[in-house]
C-alpha cells in the first residue's frame, strides 16, 4: 500500500479519517461491545441493577426449544434459498453468455428485482400467493386446502424462500455473467476447434474455470439470507404460522423489541454475529487465495 | 457464436424467456392487481389484463398513506445517506493512499472489518445508541477518568473518588440524522475508492505538488473530477440500498410523520387480522409506488449500477 508518492502532513490525514473512525466506533464497535455486555449480564431493560451471570444467558439460550427451532429453520432457509438462487442464476447467465440475438434486452430485466425492497417482494408474493386471492389459489379450487401458508409452515416456508430467491437471484446472475464473460475467448475457441460442442465447453471448460465466483457468491447467498431476510419474514408471515418460519434475525428483533429481553436478544446476537464473522473469514481466506491465483 | 446449433439456440431463447417471464411477472401482476377495483381484485384466479380503477386506487392508497410526506421522507434520507456514504469514503480512502503514518494499515482494517457486522446483528445494541449517541463517548471517558482508581483497588488501595461523568444526551430517535448517520460509515465504499485511489498513477501526485496544489488541491481539483464514474456507480447502489431500508427505520421512528416510505408497506398488509377487507388492489398500489424510484434509478444507471457492485464487492 505504500506509495512513493504520498503528502507530508499528518493532521491533515489524521483529519480526514478521523469521521469515518468515529462513527465505526459510535455505531460498530460499541454496539457490539455493549451485546458482549448485556450478553453476560442481566439486567431489567428500563433501569434497575445490573448483575453479572457469566454464561448464564448462553445457556438459557441453547437450552431453549424455539431457540433450536429458529437455528434450524434458519439453516434451512439459507440452504433451500442459496440452490434455489444459485441454479437459477448459473442457468440465466449460461443463456445470456451465449450472446444470441436479443441477450441484452434478458439481462436488462433479469436485473430488475435487485432494485426491490424486500418488504415490497413480500407483500407482492404475499398476494400474488394468498390462499384466498391472487394465483396460486386457484389450486385450492382442484384440491381444496393444498396451499394455505397462513395455517400450513411447509407452505410458509416454500413461500418465503421463493420470494428471497426471485430478489437474489438478480445479484448472483450478475456476478455469473461477468465470470462467464471475463474468460478469455481464445479458450473457447481452441476448445470448439477440438470439437467441443457448446455444452461440452459449458460443462468442462466454463463451469470448472467459474469455481472462484461460484463460491465467492456461495458465501454471500449464505450470510444474505441469514441476515437480510427480515423484511420479507415481517412481510409475508411474521415469523408464524407456529414459528415455521421464526428466522434467527426476526427472534432476536421480536425477543429484543416486542418482548424487551435485551439479555436474551444480545446473547442471540452474539451467536449470530459469531456465524456471520465466520463465514466473512472463509470468504477472505478465498479472496486471498484468488489472488494468488490471478 | 462458432458454431451453428439451431436446436440448443431455439431452446437457449426458451428458457430465457421462460426466465423474464419468472423476472417480470411478479411486478406486472403488481401492476395489474393495482389496477382493478376491490371485486375484480378478489376474484380467483385474477385477470391477468389491466382493469379501469388505476388512477382511483393510486389517488386513494397516496392519501391514505399520506405517501407524499413518507416520499420526502425517503428522499431525504436516501439522498442524505448516498452523500454521506460517497463524502466519507472519498476523504478515507485519501487519507489511506495519499498520505504516510504509522497507523493507517490499522485504520484501514478498523473500517473494513465492519463488513462483517452488518446492522442487523447488531440491532438491539445500535437502537440504544440511537437513543443517546454521546453514550459510547461518554463509556469510554468514564472507563478513562476512572481506570486509575480501578487499578489501585485491584492491589488494594481503596477509597480514591470515582468519577461519573455525565455528557448532555443526544437523542437520535424520530430524527432524520438518526434516520442518517448510523447507515453513513461505509466498508464497502472506501474499498471501492482506495482500490480506485491505488490506481491513480504516482506522477500526477508529483506533477500536481510540483504546480504548488497542496492535498486539499489535489484532492478537489485532481482526484474527485477522476472519481465521476466511481462515484456514479456508488451513488446508484448506495441509493437503493438506502431506499430499501426496513428495520432500522422501523426501530427509530415512532412518529407518522418521521417513517418512510418502506416502512409504510407493514401498514399496507391486508388481513383479516385488524378486520380489514382484503384490498389488494391499494395494496399493490402502495407496493408499486414503494418499488419504483430504485427500480427507476436500476433501468436508467444500469451501466453504473453492474459496475458499482461488482468492484464494490470483489
Amino acid at each position: 500500500m505504500d506509495r512513493r508518492a504520498t503528502f507530508k502532513s499528518t493532521w491533515l490525514a489524521f483529519a480526514l479519517i478521523a469521521p469515518q473512525l468515529i462513527l465505526v466506533f459510535i455505531f460498530f464497535y460499541w454496539p457490539a461491545a455493549q451485546s458482549l455486555f448485556w450478553a453476560l449480564t442481566l439486567e431489567a431493560p428500563f433501569g434497575g441493577a445490573t448483575q453479572f451471570v457469566g454464561l448464564q444467558n448462553f445457556e438459557t439460550v441453547f437450552s431453549d426449544k424455539l431457540y433450536w427451532n429458529s437455528v434450524r429453520v434458519s439453516i434451512l432457509f439459507a440452504l433451500s434459498s442459496t440452490t434455489l438462487t444459485m441454479v437459477m442464476a448459473l442457468l440465466l447467465a449460461s443463456f445470456v453468455d451465449r450472446q444470441l440475438a436479443g441477450y441484452r434486452v434478458y439481462r436488462f430485466v433479469y436485473f430488475w428485482p435487485y432494485a426491490i425492497a424486500a418488504p415490497a417482494v413480500g407483500l407482492a408474493f404475499r398476494f400474488i400467493f394468498a390462499p384466498d386471492a391472487g394465483f396460486v389459489s386457484s389450486i385450492n379450487k382442484v384440491f381444496p386446502n393444498l396451499w394455505n401458508p397462513a395455517l400450513d409452515g411447509l407452505d410458509a416456508f416454500i413461500l418465503i424462500v421463493i420470494a428471497n430467491s426471485w430478489k437474489m437471484i438478480a445479484y448472483s446472475f450478475i456476478f455469473f455473467l461477468a465470470g462467464l464473460q471475463a474468460i478469455p475467448r481464445t479458450i473457447t475457441e481452441a476448445a470448439a476447434m477440438d470439437g467441443a460442442g457448446v455444452l461440452r465447453r459449458l460443462w468442462d471448460l466454463q463451469l470448472p474455470l467459474l469455481a472462484p465466483t461460484f463460491f465467492f457468491l456461495l458465501v454471500i447467498n449464505i450470510t444474505e439470507s441469514f441476515v437480510d431476510s427480515f423484511g420479507i419474514v415481517d412481510i409475508i408471515t411474521g415469523g408464524g404460522p407456529a414459528r415455521a418460519t421464526d428466522l434467527m434475525v426476526f427472534k432476536i428483533y421480536s425477543d429484543g423489541f416486542k418482548g424487551l429481553d435485551y439479555s436474551m436478544a444480545a446473547a442471540q446476537s452474539i451467536v449470530l454475529m459469531v456465524l456471520v464473522v465466520s463465514l466473512t473469514f472463509v470468504q477472505f481466506r478465498y479472496v486471498e487465495k484468488r489472488v494468488h491465483y490471478a | 457464436m462458432i458454431e451453428r446449433t439451431p436446436v440448443l439456440n431455439f431452446f437457449t431463447h426458451l428458457a430465457m424467456l421462460v426466465g423474464i417471464i419468472l423476472a417480470a411477472l411478479p411486478i406486472y401482476i403488481v401492476f395489474v392487481a393495482s389496477s382493478h377495483d376491490f371485486q375484480t381484485v378478489n376474484i380467483v384466479p385474477m385477470p391477468l389484463t389491466p382493469g379501469y380503477s388505476l388512477v382511483e386506487n393510486y389517488t386513494k392508497v397516496w392519501t391514505k398513506s399520506d405517501f407524499g410526506t413518507k416520499f420526502v421522507n425517503s428522499f431525504i434520507v436516501a439522498t442524505g445517506v448516498t452523500i454521506g456514504k460517497i463524502a466519507i469514503a472519498a476523504i478515507t480512502a485519501f487519507s489511506i493512499v495519499f498520505f504516510n503514518y504509522r497507523l493507517k494499515m490499522l485504520f484501514f482494517w478498523l473500517i473494513f472489518v465492519t463488513l462483517m457486522l452488518p446492522l442487523e446483528v447488531r440491532i438491539v445494541p445500535t437502537y440504544a445508541v440511537a437513543a443517546n449517541a454521546l453514550s459510547p463517548i461518554q463509556g469510554v471517558l468514564n472507563g478513562l477518568f476512572n481506570a486509575p482508581a480501578l487499578l489501585l483497588g485491584l492491589i488494594g488501595i481503596e477509597g480514591l473518588p470515582q468519577v461519573a461523568l455525565k455528557l448532555p444526551e443526544w437523542n437520535l430517535l424520530n430524527s432524520y440524522t438518526g434516520l442518517i448517520l448510523p447507515l453513513v460509515a461505509t466498508a464497502t465504499g472506501t474499498f471501492l475508492f482506495r482500490q480506485f485511489f491505488l490506481t491513480v498513477p504516482a506522477e500526477l501526485v508529483e506533477a500536481s505538488k510540483m504546480d504548488g496544489a497542496g492535498p486539499i488541491r489535489f484532492f478537489w481539483d485532481v482526484l474527485l473530477p477522476l472519481s465521476k464514474t466511481n462515484m456514479a456507480a456508488l451513488a446508484t447502489i448506495m441509493f437503493v440500498y438506502a431506499w430499501n431500508q426496513y428495520l432500522w427505520p422501523l426501530l427509530v421512528t415512532t412518529r407518522p410523520e418521521m417513517t418512510t416510505a418502506t416502512m409504510q408497506l407493514q401498514k399496507l398488509v391486508p388481513g383479516p387480522l385488524f378486520g380489514q377487507p382484503p384490498v389488494w388492489n391499494e395494496a399493490m398500489a402502495g407496493t408499486l409506488i414503494v418499488m419504483l424510484p430504485p427500480l427507476l434509478v436500476v433501468i436508467f444507471m444500469q451501466g453504473y449500477f453492474v459496475r458499482g457492485l461488482i468492484s464494490a464487492d470483489k
